[in-house]
C-alpha cells in the first residue's frame, strides 16, 4: 500500500476519534506563555473554536495516535475485526499538527487517545511521549487531555498525569455484564482500579501543592469518563445510578454520555438503530440535576417511568415536579434555595437572581418574568405577591399544557 | 441631598451638556467626566454622550464645539465623593464597549441612581439594571467569540520570521480590551489582528495599535487550512445532525471568516444520506423474496443495499437451466463479466471451463452464478481493480443467491472460494478444511467447497501444480457425486 500522506492519516484518525464525546478544555490551572519560550494559555473557561454540524463543539484537536487495535470491543469502530482503513501517526507528527493548529488559533489543545498496539504499556508510553515533547521541548502551555489505558502500568499512567491537564479512563458501558459481553478484552475491576489510583494521585498532588509551591501538578483538570448509552439494555435508572457512584467514588469531574451511533461495519451483537439523541440529552439533564440542583440519584430515578427510563418528551425536572405535585406551588418570596431550584424553568442563575432581588422587595409575577427565560413554564409551580396557580397544579392535563407541542413535519 | 446643595453654585438650572468621547471604548474618560457631572448634580436627561464620528449632540442650543467639553461645570472642592458598587464597575467596564450609542447615557443614569440607591445593582428586576447586564453580557459574548473565531494565517516577513495575521469583525468595541488575551496566549509569536474597528500588533515584546483595516489587508490563505478543513469534516459525526445547536453557537455572520465554514452545507447535505447507508447496510427490509429468475434479475439491477451497488457497474445475473442438478457459485463478477453481463467469461471463467471439461462436467447443464451480484473495484488510472467483497456485503447479497437457489433447486451446490462459501453458509469457513467432502445445507442440499479458479491464476510453479491437482480432484469428486444423484 502506498505511503499515506499526513492529510490521509488525519482524516482516518480524526474520523476514528469522533465517537469520544468529551471535548472540554475548561477547569484546569491558569497558565499563559508570558515569560516562557513557547505558546499557549489556559484561563479557566474553555473555548470552543468551532462547531460541527452535529452541534458539538470543537475545542481540542481530538485524534487517535493510531486506530490499529488488538482489542475486539464490539461497539468500537476500531476493533480488531473491523474492516476500516488503518493509519498511524508518529508522536512528532501529532506534536507538529497540534502546534500548527494552535498557532492559528484553531484549537485549545490536544485530546489524544489511541487504539492499543503491541501492548497497553507500549501504547501508553507513546501517548505520554507526545505530551512530553509538547511540554518539554516546545514549552506548550495549552490544554492536553490524555486518554489513559487502564491495562497499562500505574507508573506510566502517573507520568501521563504529570504532563496532561486532564486524564480520562472510559468505563464504556453502564453495567459489568454489558462490558463482559461487548468488550471481552476489558475488565471492569481493572478500569475502576485505575480510576481509583488516579483519584488518589490527584488528591495527593493537590495536597503537596498546598505545602510546597513548586510541587508538580497532577492532572489539574481532574479525570473524566465516558459511557455508551443504548448499546446494551441498561435503562436510564441504572445509568444514573452508575454515574452517581462514579462521581462519588472517584471524584470525577464529568461523566460523558455518548449515544451509541451506528458505526460503519458494526458487529452483529449490536443494535442497529441508534437510541434517540434525546435520551442522551435527558441523561445530561439528570446529571446536571444531581450536580447543581441538589437532586439525589434516587430522586432523579423517581422521575423515570415504569420502564426505568426518563421521559423523552419532557425534561426530568418537569417530570419530577409533575410526579410530586404536593411540593408545589413554591412561594418565590419565601421558599429556601433548595426548593426554588426544584421549580421547572428556574435555573441556578435565575434562582440566584431571585434570592438577591427578594432581599429588596417582594417579587411580582412580572419581576419573575424578567428574571427567567419563560414565565409560562414557571407559572404553574410558583406563587408571588400577585399570583397563585389556584387550579393549574391540580389539573390532570398539566403535562399536556407544558410538554412541547408535537414535532413539526420536515419540509418535503 | 448634599450634592444638590452644591449644584446651585456652579450649574445653571436647565443647562445641557455634551461630552465628546475621544474613543468609543474609552471607559476611563467616561468615568472621569461622569464623576464630575455627578458631583455637580447634573441629572441624566441633561447630558449627551457623543462618540467620535457621531453627528452633533441632541441639544442644539447649548451645543459646544466638537471635542470640547470645556463648558462642563467644575465640581466644588468640598463635593462628596461619587460612589458605586464593585458590581457596577464590573458591568460598566464591559457595557461601555457595546456598540449601542445609548450605552454611556444609560451608564450615567444608573450611576446617578446609585448615589441614592447604593444597592441598586442587586435589583436584577430593575429595567435599567437588566439592560446594563444585557449589554455587558453581549460584550462578553462577543469577546468570547473573538477568542474562539480569530483565525491566523501565516505569512513570512522579509527577515524570514513567521508573522501570523488574522482578520476579524467584532460586533462591539472590544479589540483593544481583548489584546491582552492574545498576548498571554501567543506571547512568543509575532501576530496582528486586523478589524474594521482598529488593529493590534504584537511583535513578541510590545503591543502597537493601528488604524481600522480592510479584509483585503489580511492574507488570503494558509496551506495548513487544508488540514484543518479535513479535520473539521472528519470529526463531524453524520449520525447526529444538530444544525440548530451549531447555529446558536456559531451564527452564520461568523462563517465568512472561518476557513472550515465553507464545508458546512455539503456536510449537512451528505449527512442524512451517509447515515441512512450506514444503518441500511446493517438491517434491511428486503420485502418479499422474488419467486422467479426474471424477478431476481430485475431486483438485483435496482439493488443499492450495499455500497458496491453504488459503484459504476451493473448487476450480473446467473445463467443456466431451471432445475439444473448442479449450481456453481463464484465470488463476484469481474471486469469482463461486468462488461459482458454474464458470469465467468473472463480469464478465471475460461480456466474453470477447462477444468470442468476435463472433469466431465457440462457447464451448459449447470446453473452458474456469483455470491455477490455487482463488481466491487477501485479505480487505478483507467483500470478497474478487483476488490474482495466484505463479509457484510456478501451477507447482504445472500438474499439474492438464496432466491436463485430456491428457484433453480439444484441438488448439489459447488462453491468456488471462501466468499462463495460464506454466501451459502452465512459464516466463513476455511477452504482447506472444508474441501473434499459434502456439507449439508439446511434444506438438505449438498454443498461442496473448493478454491476459486482465479486463485490458481495467481500461483506459479510447484504451488500451482499442487493446487491445480487439488482443484481437479475436487471437481472429479463432484462429478462422481453428480452421477450418483442423477441415478
Amino acid at each position: 500500500m502506498a505511503q499515506q500522506t499526513l492529510l490521509q492519516k488525519l482524516e482516518i484518525l480524526a474520523d476514528a476519534a469522533k465517537y469520544d464525546a468529551s471535548c472540554a478544555s475548561s477547569g484546569t490551572a491558569k497558565k499563559n506563555s508570558l515569560g516562557g519560550k513557547g505558546i499557549g494559555s489556559t484561563e479557566g473557561m474553555g473555548i470552543c473554536h468551532a462547531y460541527a454540524p452535529d452541534g458539538r463543539c470543537i475545542s481540542l484537536l481530538k485524534i487517535l495516535l493510531t486506530n490499529h487495535c488488538i482489542f475486539d470491543c464490539h461497539y468500537c469502530i476500531n476493533r480488531k475485526s473491523s474492516n476500516v482503513a488503518r493509519a498511524r501517526f508518529t508522536p512528532q507528527e501529532v506534536v507538529d499538527l497540534t502546534l500548527n493548529f494552535y498557532r492559528r488559533n484553531y484549537i485549545e489543545g490536544l485530546f489524544l487517545s489511541s487504539g492499543i498496539v503491541k501492548s497497553a504499556n507500549h501504547t501508553m508510553e507513546q501517548l505520554v511521549e507526545v505530551a512530553r515533547i509538547l511540554r518539554e521541548e516546545h514549552d506548550f502551555r495549552g490544554y492536553i487531555h490524555l486518554k489513559t489505558i487502564p491495562e497499562a502500568d500505574a507508573e506510566i499512567i502517573h507520568e501521563a498525569g504529570l504532563y496532561a491537564d486532564r486524564v480520562s479512563i472510559n468505563v464504556e458501558l453502564p453495567t459489568d455484564a454489558g462490558l463482559t459481553r461487548l468488550a471481552p478484552d476489558k475488565n471492569a475491576g481493572q478500569i475502576e482500579g485505575a480510576m481509583g489510583r488516579t483519584k488518589a494521585r490527584i488528591i495527593e498532588a493537590k495536597d503537596e501543592r498546598k505545602r510546597f509551591r513548586h510541587a508538580p501538578r497532577f492532572a489539574p483538570a481532574g479525570q473524566s469518563t465516558q459511557m455508551i448509552v443504548g448499546a446494551d439494555d441498561a435503562n436510564d435508572t441504572a445509568i444514573i445510578g452508575k454515574a452517581s457512584r462514579l462521581y462519588g467514588d472517584f471524584g470525577l469531574r464529568r461523566v460523558y454520555y455518548s449515544a451509541f451511533s451506528p458505526i460503519p461495519d458494526a458487529s452483529a451483537v449490536l443494535p442497529l438503530k441508534r437510541p434517540p439523541l434525546m435520551r442522551e440529552h435527558r441523561l445530561y439533564q439528570s446529571d446536571w440535576l444531581m450536580r447543581f440542583y441538589g437532586f439525589a440519584p434516587q430522586e432523579v430515578a423517581d422521575a423515570a417511568g415504569t420502564d426505568g427510563n426518563l421521559p423523552l418528551d419532557i425534561d426530568p425536572k418537569l417530570a419530577w415536579a409533575l410526579k410530586f405535585r404536593e411540593s408545589f406551588p413554591v412561594d418565590v418570596n419565601r421558599a429556601p434555595r433548595e426548593m426554588l431550584l426544584r421549580v421547572p424553568g428556574l435555573g441556578t442563575k435565575a434562582v440566584a437572581r431571585i434570592l438577591t432581588v427578594r432581599r429588596h422587595r417582594n417579587l411580582r409575577l412580572d419581576d419573575v418574568a424578567r428574571l427567567t427565560a419563560s414565565v409560562a413554564k414557571v407559572r404553574p409551580f410558583i406563587c408571588t405577591v400577585d399570583w397563585r396557580p389556584t387550579y393549574l397544579t391540580d389539573r390532570a392535563d398539566l403535562r399536556g399544557l407544558l410538554a412541547p407541542k408535537v414535532e413539526q413535519l420536515e419540509l418535503f | 441631598m448634599t450634592a444638590q446643595k452644591h449644584s446651585g453654585q456652579n450649574v445653571p438650572p436647565h443647562a445641557h451638556y455634551a461630552v465628546h468621547l475621544p474613543a468609543p471604548d474609552d471607559f476611563a474618560f467616561w468615568r472621569e467626566r461622569a464623576r464630575g457631572l455627578i458631583q455637580c448634580d447634573v441629572p441624566p436627561d441633561r447630558v449627551a454622550w457623543i462618540e467620535p464620528g457621531a453627528t452633533g449632540d441632541l441639544f442644539g442650543s447649548e451645543g459646544p464645539a466638537r471635542g470640547g467639553d470645556k463648558r462642563l461645570p467644575v465640581p466644588p472642592a468640598d463635593a462628596p465623593p461619587v460612589r458605586a458598587s464593585q458590581r457596577f464597575l464590573d458591568v460598566a467596564r464591559s457595557a461601555a464597549l457595546h456598540s449601542d450609542p445609548a450605552r454611556f447615557g444609560l451608564l450615567y443614569h444608573v450611576l446617578w441612581r446609585l448615589q441614592r440607591q447604593p444597592r441598586l445593582m442587586e435589583d436584577k428586576a430593575d429595567v435599567q439594571v437588566r439592560r446594563l447586564e444585557e449589554l455587558a453580557k453581549s460584550v462578553r459574548r462577543d469577546a468570547h467569540k473573538m477568542h474562539a473565531f480569530v483565525r491566523f494565517r501565516e505569512v513570512a516577513e522579509e527577515d524570514g520570521t513567521p508573522h501570523f495575521v488574522a482578520w476579524f469583525e467584532p460586533d462591539h468595541h472590544i479589540v483593544r480590551a481583548e489584546a491582552s488575551f492574545f498576548m498571554r496566549r501567543f506571547a512568543n509569536m509575532r501576530w496582528s489582528i486586523l478589524t474594521p474597528r482598529g488593529s493590534i500588533h504584537w511583535d513578541g515584546e510590545t503591543m502597537h495599535e493601528g488604524p481600522p483595516a480592510r479584509r483585503s489587508d489580511a492574507p488570503s490563505g494558509d496551506p495548513v487550512e487544508d488540514l484543518w478543513r479535513s479535520y473539521y469534516a472528519a470529526i463531524f459525526n453524520p449520525a447526529r445532525l444538530k444544525v440548530g445547536a451549531m447555529l446558536s453557537e456559531m451564527p452564520k455572520k461568523y462563517w465568512k471568516n472561518l476557513p472550515e465554514a465553507e464545508l458546512i452545507p455539503q456536510l449537512i447535505a451528505g449527512a442524512q444520506a451517509r447515515e441512512a447507508r450506514m444503518v441500511a447496510s446493517g438491517s434491511l427490509d428486503m420485502g418479499e423474496r422474488p419467486a422467479s429468475l426474471g424477478a431476481v434479475d430485475k431486483a438485483i439491477h435496482a439493488c443499492r443495499n450495499c455500497p458496491i451497488g453504488e459503484l459504476d457497474n451493473r448487476a450480473v445475473m446467473g445463467e443456466g437451466p431451471l432445475g439444473a442438478l448442479l449450481m456453481i457459485v463464484g465470488e463476484q463478477p469481474g471486469d469482463q463479466e461486468d462488461q459482458a453481463g454474464r458470469p465467468f467469461v473472463g480469464p478465471a471463467g475460461q480456466l474453470l471451463d477447462d477444468y470442468l471439461t476435463r472433469a466431465g462436467i457440462d457447464r451448459s447443464s449447470a446453473y452458474v452464478t456469483n455470491a455477490v451480484k455487482h463488481f466491487k473495484f477501485t479505480w487505478k488510472g483507467k483500470r478497474r481493480l478487483h476488490q474482495s467483497p466484505g463479509a457484510k456485503e456478501i451477507d447482504t447479497c445472500r438474499w439474492w443467491l438464496e432466491a436463485e437457489r430456491a428457484v433453480v433447486q439444484p441438488r448439489l451446490v459447488l462453491a468456488l472460494g471462501a466468499s462463495a462459501a460464506r454466501g451459502l453458509l452465512g459464516k466463513t469457513v476455511s477452504i482447506t478444511k472444508a474441501r473434499g467432502q459434502p456439507i449439508q445445507l439446511e434444506d438438505g442440499t449438498e454443498l461442496w467447497v473448493t478454491a476459486h479458479p482465479s486463485y490458481l491464476l495467481r500461483l506459479d510453479g510447484e504451488a500451482r501444480e499442487t493446487q491445480a491437482a487439488l482443484f481437479a480432484a475436487d471437481l472429479a469428486a463432484v462429478q462422481e457425486r453428480l452421477a450418483e444423484l442423477a441415478d
